[in-house]
């Protein structure tokens, strides 16, 4: 996992939880909306920041993938390097 | 049918909920359409007491009709989603609106809205509402879900 992607999500995602959820419960394993309590709208919004942060573009699809904090990690390093090749 | 009259017949919405009578407009970009408060409406008996004003919650709800399902019924046309009343979910994610002119029973309001973003199902818009002096009745940002049930999640 790299550390440096993880702090960046975890800054994003930080915005968007409920009240009631700690920064701390934040985890690699974290279900964002099971878990973290996070809406399906707040979900597009942490989507269209970790575009703009990390310069990327997600599909439809990516969002559907993207359960838990490990699958946006994995979205996000795959965009990465889609980017570079 | 033309294309207004398409998404007016698709709203699903119906008294005493429905709060759009027409649109002028309407494109991916920007709405615009008006609407008449009824003086016979069932919130002017207890909004206010002997004292009809129209509620803020009502004139952010002919707004968000207007400003966003209409506009997202759009994109359905556009692409050609089959669109039909059961098969459509939409939910309000969030609203922030200033108001600064009453209106009451029997005026005539137009809302205008633009478009700030429309990704993964999420519809956000500035919207405005003039009364019939054309003098802004309230304006804020509303947000909401909305999406065919046909194309999966």
């Amino acid at each position: 996992m790299n550390k440096e992607h993880y702090d960046k999500l975890k800054e994003i995602v930080k915005v968007y939880l409920p009240e009631d959820v700690s920064v701390e419960a934040i985890t690699e394993e974290s279900n964002f909306t099971q878990e973290l309590n996070i809406n399906s709208a707040n979900l597009v919004d942490i989507i269209l920041d970790v575009e703009d942060e990390f310069d990327i573009m997600l599909e439809n699809d990516d969002m559907n993938e993207m359960q838990t904090v490990k699958d946006a990690l994995k979205i996000i390093e795959q965009k990465l390097q889609e980017k570079e090749n | 049918m033309n294309t207004t009259e398409k998404i007016l017949q698709n709203l699903p919405y119906e008294e005493p909920f429905l709060f759009v009578d027409g649109l002028q407009e309407v494109s991916e970009e920007r709405v615009e359409g008006f609407y008449t408060f009824k003086s016979d409406s069932y919130f002017y008996k207890g909004h206010f007491k002997g004292n009809p004003v129209t509620p803020g919650v009502i004139l952010t709800e002919c707004c968000a009709q207007i400003g966003l399902v209409c506009m997202g019924l759009y994109t359905f046309t556009l692409s050609d989603t089959l669109i039909n009343k059961n098969q459509i979910g939409i939910g309000l994610s969030s609203s922030e609106m200033e108001f600064y002119t009453p209106v009451y029973p029997d005026e005539k309001v137009r809302v205008v809205s633009e478009k700030i973003y429309y990704r993964f199902h999420k519809l956000k818009c500035n919207v405005k509402m003039y009364n019939s002096k054309n003098e802004l009745v309230c304006k804020g940002t509303i947000a909401g879900m909305i999406k065919s049930l046909d194309d999966g999640r």
